[in-house]
């Protein structure tokens, strides 16, 4: 294995032309792809996630990181199999019904794929039932709420009852998340968990899937 | 004259919460006492955290606040049912927040507007989402406007609020609120525009400086009225240096009745 010091420096800077410098670098030493997505650079986002969290790394400066990451997978996507790419979890995103914002799930987001999620993206205003159709759709592993005002965490609450309602409760691990939203209100209408911002959103994915393995 | 919306009375917040939950009047009649003090020309009052609950906190905190202060409040809901039992509770005419031209929420608003002497907070909100650049959020101006004027407002009761994104998402966000409150402030000539101004600063560290210095360059496009914090002096003091440097404080009176109060210091 190689050492991804350097490559999770460089990531933490944001200079997307230095890393995509040196992930072609690994692959001339003969560095196989998938290791350089996984242990280089999901490894690495997942340093920018917790700088997030704790608070060291601010929004422009993990948005920066993300771009970078980005550029850099692009390379690697021709040389990537089928496995190689079946990633850390499938998670349907969206912003609940009746609310029209989407700053902070974009940000959900950008930190899911990063991590190395599959994220299908429904945006905004999503009706329970959409959400359901695409959690059976897509057979995925988690489904994300986000909720930005008071006035449609009831529609977050709806939606949970309606994932129960269609039986698939069981297959789906529930987030959720948004300013007004906390973990008491998580806990009330039985979600999985609760993550306070996209940083910690990642890592809550990831250990809810472990727990369920 | 500057519209300072004093924000502090929203049961979002865990301290006001906690004094509604327990009916503690001196609490909330000393905070809108100090938001008068330190320069508020209008109380929010939101009830709408407790679900299930923000009929009766209302009515409660609705009492409350006018015990502690003669300012008009403004009633922040979106359910028109709870701002009709608000209505009639009100001493001095009040501010309305907010109307959008979301459909289910203009439809359910413009009833309750409809023949009431009321000021107006309207959120250049559609249901295609959040502005995505400045021609959307002077359309959705102009739009709210129309609709306003049809049932008999007059643009000095209407407050536009552009929608301010933060900065921390997207580099150009103050330069589109700031061309977008110019541009309304000149098409639309009467109205005002306000909005959450701290909303500039989220996902950045040291939050306060930057929204002292935004307010100071929103000023200086047109900007009239913000909903804000009238307790922090220092975002206060930057608003009537402003004023005074706009020509809206004749022989800069309240400026130096500012800096004679110690509210104003270099």
């Amino acid at each position: 294995m190689s050492d991804y010091k350097e490559l999770l420096e460089i990531l933490l800077t944001g200079d997307g032309e230095k890393l995509e410098t040196l992930v072609k670098a690994a692959l001339d030493n003969g560095a196989p792809a998938n290791e350089i997505l996984n242990q280089g650079l999901i490894a690495s986002m997942d340093v920018v996630g917790a700088r997030m969290e704790s608070g060291e790394m601010f929004i422009p400066e993990v948005l920066m990181s993300a771009q970078a990451m980005g550029g850099a997978v692009e390379i690697l996507k021709p040389l990537l199999s089928e496995e190689d790419s079946a990633v850390a979890g499938k998670v349907v995103l969206g912003t609940v019904k009746g609310d029209l914002h989407d700053i902070g799930k974009n940000l959900v987001s950008m930190m899911l794929e990063s991590a190395g999620f599959d994220v299908i993206e429904m945006g905004v205003d999503v009706a329970p039932e959409k959400f359901v159709e695409a959690i059976k759709e897509n057979d995925a592993d988690i489904v994300a709420l986000s909720a930005l005002l008071t006035t449609t965490m009831p529609m977050m609450a709806q939606t949970v009852k309606t994932i129960e309602a269609s039986g698939i409760r069981d297959k789906v691990k529930i987030l959720v998340g948004g300013a007004p939203v906390n973990q008491t209100f998580a806990d009330e209408i039985g979600a999985d968990g609760y993550a306070p911002d996209a940083g910690s959103a990642s890592k809550l994915a990831k250990t809810l899937l472990k727990k369920s393995a | 004259m500057f519209t300072v919306i004093g924000e502090r009375i929203n049961t979002t917040l865990k301290k006001v919460q906690a004094a509604v939950i327990a009916r503690d009047a001196d609490y909330i009649r000393e905070d809108v006492r100090k938001q008068q003090a330190g320069g508020a020309t209008y109380i929010d009052v939101n009830a709408g955290a407790r679900i299930g609950h923000e009929e009766e906190d209302m009515r409660w905190l609705l009492e409350v606040v006018q015990e502690g202060t003669d300012l008009p409040l403004c009633l922040d809901s979106p359910d028109p049912a709870i701002l009709e039992m608000a209505y009639p509770m009100v001493n001095k005419i009040p501010m309305v927040n907010s109307i959008s031209l979301e459909k289910d929420r203009f439809d359910a608003m413009m009833p309750f507007l409809d023949g009431k002497e009321c000021k107006i907070i309207a959120l250049c909100m559609d249901d295609s989402g959040m502005p995505k650049s400045v021609a959307d959020i002077v359309d959705r101006a102009a739009r709210l406007v129309g609709e306003l004027e049809k049932i008999g407002m007059k643009r000095d009761d209407i407050f536009i609020d552009p929608l301010i994104q933060p900065m921390s998402v997207d580099a150009n966000n103050g330069n589109v609120a700031m061309e977008a409150v110019q541009t309304i402030m000149t098409d639309l000539a009467g109205v005002h525009t306000t909005g959450g101004l701290s909303n500039i600063s989220y996902g950045l560290p040291q939050r306060k400086i930057i929204n002292r210095n935004f307010l100071a360059l929103m000023m200086a496009h047109g900007f009239d009225s913000a909903i804000m914090d009238p307790l922090d002096s220092e975002i206060m003091a930057v608003l009537n240096t402003c004023e005074m440097l706009k020509g809206n404080d004749s022989f800069c009176m309240n400026y130096l009745k500012g800096v004679r109060a110690g509210n104003i210091k270099a």
